[in-house]
């Protein structure tokens, strides 16, 4: 895999079950983020192929898109919509959704006070967390997580690990790029470094 | 466990959303309209108050007018979902992407387009275009707009990662609109001088439908080139 001129990736296997946390880590600029979006398919590799449930995922990107949820560099809000409004219409466009659980969810994250303003108005670490709300909403099986703790308070970052375990629970699967190892309970999370 | 969002009601979510979005931003969202008034407001300032003379020019002036009035939000069909990353989620969102860049397109032209039909019998009226005439006007106004945001969006989708992409975006898309504006002022001359548009009407319908079925895919092509 390349970014510009530079070779970033090369000779990267990755296998993941269900029930697994993947937790990428190296340091700045080893290319985190490029194998993350390699892997959700919004970057194609130069050579290797990326499957999912043993078909590769450029076969049926639509098929993929709906078992995914990935929290790339930016939130993906609108700033001018209420953190309502983004769940309603991000996820509404992914799967049929009642108001309850967008408050139920924006509850689970300790957003509800917040939940009628707009995102431009809220504060850096109030937008991770409804972009998180919106992986949990969003309810698919893999989530591919870049960098999910940044900005968060340490109550926000226990509250997404205990997210996280809960989903790998529930026989999810988890990709994390992180700078600090995700402490999820009862589940090893292989660690990948990229030198 | 959870019910998927169909495809077309995901399209109605995705032209709702625009639609909203454009609200909140309704200076922004008549940028276009006013542009538009104000070129063919000036044309019988510039060339004569003459009505009669004014009228030769009348399907031109309105059409150039309409055209680049129509140019001029394109730049931000998919800008703004670029910058703020909801463009990555809608790429992953597991619905056709096409169908999504038809929705887009749809909101954008209700947006940009439909309100220069609207009022385009007033400022024709103004250039001394005929009562009869008038509902060309509108028609050929409607096609035409219909096909440059549809165009439009193949360049909006290419020019998306660039800073400067507006020129090269005027560059790739009014070459493609060329067609659609001989037609069109051709449209309404005919109909000024009481002659029956169809043809040129007919021609313009179809560069539409062309254009709507096959520019959803190129912008859904050049949107995931764009996002990498």
């Amino acid at each position: 895999m390349w970014r510009g001129e530079r070779s970033v990736l090369s000779g990267l296997s990755v296998d993941a079950a269900a029930g697994d946390c993947v937790h990428v880590a190296g340091p700045n600029g080893s290319g985190k983020t490029t194998l993350l979006r390699v892997l959700a398919g919004l970057l194609t590799p130069e050579r290797g192929i990326v499957t999912w449930q043993g078909r590769p995922i450029a076969a049926d990107r639509e098929a993929y898109g709906a078992a995914l949820s990935y929290l790339g560099h930016s939130d993906g809000l609108k700033p001018e919509f209420t953190a309502r409004e983004n769940l309603a219409f991000e996820v509404g466009l992914r799967r049929r959704l009642s108001a309850s659980a967008i408050d139920s969810v924006l509850s689970r994250v300790a957003m509800t006070d917040s939940r009628d303003l707009p995102a431009r108005s809220l504060s850096a670490g109030q937008r991770r967390r409804l972009a998180i709300a919106r992986v949990i909403l969003t309810a698919t099986p893999l989530w591919i997580l870049d960098e999910p703790f940044t900005n968060l308070d340490s109550a926000g970052v226990q509250c997404v690990t205990d997210l996280i375990a809960k989903h790998l629970d529930a026989g999810g699967t988890a990709l994390i790029a992180s700078h600090h190892a995700p402490a999820v309970p009862r589940h090893a999370a292989h660690r990948l470094d990229l030198a | 466990m959870t019910a998927r969002t169909g495809a077309m009601d995901a399209v109605w979510l995705m032209y709702r959303r625009d639609l909203v979005l454009a609200f909140r931003h309704w200076d922004q969202a008549a940028q276009p309209v006013v542009f538009f008034a104000m070129v063919t407001t000036l044309f019988p300032l510039a060339l004569s108050p003459e009505l009669g003379e004014l009228r030769q020019l009348a399907g031109g002036a309105l059409w150039v007018a309409a055209l680049l009035a129509a140019l001029l939000g394109l730049e931000f069909l998919f800008r703004s979902d670029h910058i703020d990353g909801t463009l990555e989620q809608l790429l992953l969102s597991g619905q056709p992407l096409a169908l999504m860049a038809v929705a887009k397109v749809a909101a954008h032209w209700t947006i940009s387009g439909l309100p220069l039909v609207l009022v385009s019998p007033l400022l024709a009226t103004g250039l001394g275009v005929p009562t009869g005439a008038l509902c060309t006007v509108m028609l050929s106004l409607g096609l035409g707009t219909g096909i440059l945001s549809t165009v439009g969006a193949i360049g909006s989708a290419l020019t998306l990662g660039l800073r400067r992409g507006s020129m090269l975006l005027s560059l790739l898309v009014l070459p493609l609109a060329m067609p659609a504006l001989i037609f069109g002022a051709r449209a309404i001359d005919m109909a000024i001088h009481g002659d029956t548009a169809r043809g040129p009407l007919l021609l313009l319908a179809a560069m539409l439908v062309l254009a709507v079925t096959l520019a959803p895919f190129a912008a859904a092509a050049a949107l995931r080139i764009s996002a990498e």
